[in-house]
C-alpha cells in the first residue's frame, strides 16, 4: 500500500493530476463551513462550565422536552421499522400496477419541505381536517396539539428510510435460499422468520437508526401540528428556537451541544450497523 | 414497463398464501394514500380554496414575490458551492488513496446528522451579535446573522453533503482507467476532466443538484434561526409559508407552499426518470 512507500516519491508516483488541489479545497471548506461552526458549539458549551450545564439540562422544561423528543421519535421510529419493511416487502416482491409509481412516491417526505409537510398534515389531522374529523368525532381524539400529532408528523417525515434501506437488501436477497427451505419441509412463515428476516435485520436497524435520528432533529414538520405547549408538546429542537428567541443563548447552546452528541453517536451506531450488513451480504 | 419478474412466481412454495399477499398490499396501498397522497392533495386543495384568482392573487403580493425571489438567490449562490466542492472532493477521494479517507467521508456525511436548528444556531454562535466575531463585524458593518450571508451559509450547510455523496461512489466505480489513458495520450488534468470525467459523470452530478437544489429552497429550521424573519428582506419561501399561517391566511401559505410543492414533485419526477435510466443502463 502507500503507506510503505516515502511520501514525497508516492506523490511523484501518482499519475492523475490534481490530488493536493482537491484535497486542499475539500479540506478547507469542510473546515470553514462544517468543522469550525460545530466546534464554536462545544467550546462555547463548555464555556458554561460543569455546574451550569448540570443545571440547564436538568431544569424541569428541558427534562421533558427531552423525554418526549426521545420517546414519541422511538415509538414513530418502531412504526416506521414494521410498516416500512412491509413496504419495501411489497415493492420489491410483488407485483401491482402502479408499483412504479408507488416506489418513485415513497421518497416524497424527503423532497417536501419540512414547513409544507407541517402545514399540510396540520390540515388533515386538526379536528375539523379530512382525517382529523372523522377521528374527532368517533373517538373524542385531538391529533392536533398532542403529541398523537408530533408522532403522526414524524412517521411521515422517517419512513421513507426503513423502505430504502431494506428495499436493496431485499431485492439482493438469494431467493434460492427460500427455494431450499421451502424444499425441506419449511413452511412459508419458517421460512420468513429463519431465513428472511435474519438477513433484513442489519438494513432494518439502519433504517430504524436512521429515522430515529431525524426524528430527534426534526423541527418544520413538527412545530406546526405540535402547538407547542412547554411541558407537553415542546420538542428539543422547538426549545432550543425557545431559548434563542429570548436570547437565553447559553441555554440554547448547552441544549444544542448535547443533542449534537446524541447524534453523533447514533451515526456511529449507523456505520457499525451499515458495516455490519455489508459483512452479511458477502456470505449470501 | 412493467415486465413479470419471474422471482415471485416461480414456485408456490415460495409465494406468500393470498391472504397475507393482500393484507399486506392493502396495508402499503392503505398507508401510501394516507401519508403520501393526501397531505399532497391537501396542498392544493387549500391553495385553491378561493379558486384560480385567490391563488395567483396570493402569490403576485410583494412579500410573497420577494420571497420567491430571495430563495432564488440563495439557492443560485448555495447550489453551485456545494456542486465545485462534491466534484472536489469526489475528485481527492475516488481518484487517490491516503490515510484518513473514511474519516474524511463520515465527516463530510456530518451535517445530515445535525438537526437543522442547530445548524442555524452554529452561524449564530460564530457571527451574531454577542458571537465570537459579532464586535469584529459591527465594527465593519457587516451584517451576516439576520441578512442574507446568514442565509447562504445556513443553507450551503444543511445542503453540504448531497453531491459529494453522490459523486464518491459513482467516480469510484468508474475508475481512472480512462483518465490515464487521456493522459499518457498526452492531454494536461483540466482536459482530462472536462472531457472524460465529466461527461462520465454527468447523470451523477445532476442528481446530486437536483437533490441539493430541493433541499436549498425548502430548508426551513436552519434558516429560520439565521434569517430573524424581516418580511420581504429575509424571509425566504418556507419562511413566508410559516409568516402567512401564522396570520392566519391559509389561502396564502398554502399558495405559497404549492410552489414548493410542485419543485418536490418535479424533483421525485427527475430522481425516478434517472434512477430508471441508471437501472436501463445495468445489464439484468
Amino acid at each position: 500500500m502507500t503507506n510503505s512507500v516515502p511520501f514525497s516519491l508516492w506523490w511523484r508516483r501518482q499519475i492523475l493530476p490534481g490530488f493536493g488541489l482537491t484535497l486542499g479545497f475539500t479540506l478547507v471548506y469542510l473546515s470553514l463551513i462544517v468543522l469550525i461552526p460545530l466546534a464554536a458549539l462545544f467550546v462555547k458549551a463548555s464555556g458554561i462550565g460543569f455546574d451550569g450545564l448540570v443545571r440547564t439540562i436538568l431544569s424541569p422544561r428541558v427534562l421533558a422536552a427531552f423525554q418526549l423528543s426521545f420517546s414519541v421519535s422511538f415509538y414513530a421510529a418502531l412504526v416506521n421499522l414494521f410498516l416500512g419493511t412491509i413496504l419495501a416487502w411489497v415493492l420489491v416482491r410483488y407485483r401491482f400496477p402502479g408499483r412504479r409509481f408507488l416506489d418513485a412516491i415513497v421518497d416524497f417526505p424527503f423532497a417536501l419541505p419540512t414547513a409544507v409537510a407541517g402545514i399540510a398534515l396540520t390540515a388533515i389531522y386538526s379536528p375539523n381536517g379530512w382525517i382529523g374529523g372523522p377521528v374527532h368525532t368517533l373517538t373524542g381524539w385531538k391529533l392536533t396539539f398532542t403529541p398523537l400529532g408530533i408522532f403522526l408528523a414524524l412517521v411521515f417525515i422517517g419512513f421513507p428510510f426503513v423502505v430504502r434501506t431494506v428495499q436493496p437488501v431485499l431485492a439482493d436477497l438469494n431467493i434460492e435460499f427460500e427455494e431450499a427451505a421451502a424444499s425441506l419441509g419449511a413452511s412459508r412463515l419458517q421460512t420468513i422468520f429463519r431465513i428472511v428476516i435474519p438477513e433484513l435485520i442489519p438494513a432494518a436497524l439502519t433504517g430504524f437508526t436512521l429515522a430515529f435520528a431525524r426524528a430527534l432533529g426534526e423541527y418544520g414538520s413538527v412545530v406546526f401540528i405540535s402547538g407547542n405547549m412547554p411541558m407537553k408538546t415542546e420538542i428539543v429542537p422547538l426549545l432550543i428556537m425557545m431559548e434563542l428567541d429570548q436570547f437565553h443563548y447559553t441555554e440554547a447552546t448547552v441544549i444544542a451541544a448535547v443533542m449534537l452528541i446524541v447524534s453523533l453517536v447514533l451515526l456511529f451506531l449507523i456505520n457499525g450497523l451499515q458495516r455490519w450488513g455489508k459483512l452479511k451480504g458477502e456470505f449470501v | 414497463m412493467e415486465t413479470i419478474s419471474p422471482i415471485p412466481m416461480r414456485h408456490p412454495a415460495i409465494r406468500d398464501p393470498w391472504p397475507v399477499r393482500a393484507v399486506l398490499l392493502i396495508t402499503a396501498i392503505v398507508f401510501a394514500v394516507l401519508f403520501l397522497f393526501v397531505p399532497l392533495l391537501a396542498v392544493f386543495y387549500e391553495a385553491f380554496q378561493k379558486g384560480i384568482p385567490g391563488y395567483l392573487a396570493a402569490l403576485g403580493k410583494p412579500a410573497s414575490q420577494s420571497a420567491i425571489q430571495l430563495t432564488l438567490l440563495v439557492a443560485a449562490i448555495a447550489v453551485p458551492a456545494n456542486l465545485i466542492f462534491g466534484v472536489a472532493a469526489s475528485w481527492a477521494i475516488a481518484k487517490f488513496n491516503f490515510p484518513g479517507k473514511t474519516v474524511l467521508i463520515s465527516l463530510i456525511d456530518l451535517p445530515f446528522a445535525v438537526s437543522p436548528v442547530t445548524s442555524g444556531l452554529v452561524f449564530v454562535l460564530l457571527f451574531g451579535a454577542r458571537g465570537w466575531f459579532g464586535p469584529l463585524l459591527s465594527a465593519w458593518n457587516i451584517k451576516i446573522i439576520f441578512a442574507l450571508p446568514g442565509i447562504v451559509l445556513a443553507t450551503i450547510f444543511v445542503t453540504f453533503p448531497f453531491v459529494a455523496r453522490e459523486l464518491i461512489p459513482l467516480l469510484t466505480s468508474q475508475g481512472s482507467d480512462e483518465e490515464q489513458a487521456a493522459l499518457s495520450l498526452g492531454a494536461n488534468g483540466w482536459q482530462t476532466f472536462w472531457r472524460i470525467t465529466l461527461p462520465k459523470a454527468r447523470w451523477g452530478i445532476l442528481y446530486g443538484v437536483i437533490l441539493c437544489n430541493a433541499r436549498a429552497m425548502g430548508e426551513f429550521g436552519a434558516v429560520s434561526v439565521v434569517s430573524g424573519h424581516i418580511r420581504g428582506l429575509t424571509n425566504t419561501i418556507p419562511l413566508h409559508v410559516e409568516v402567512l399561517y401564522n396570520d392566519y391566511d391559509y389561502v396564502g401559505a398554502f399558495a405559497v407552499a404549492s410552489l414548493l410543492t410542485v419543485l418536490a414533485l418535479i424533483t421525485l419526477l427527475i430522481k425516478a426518470l434517472l434512477t430508471w435510466r441508471r437501472a436501463d443502463l445495468l445489464p439484468d
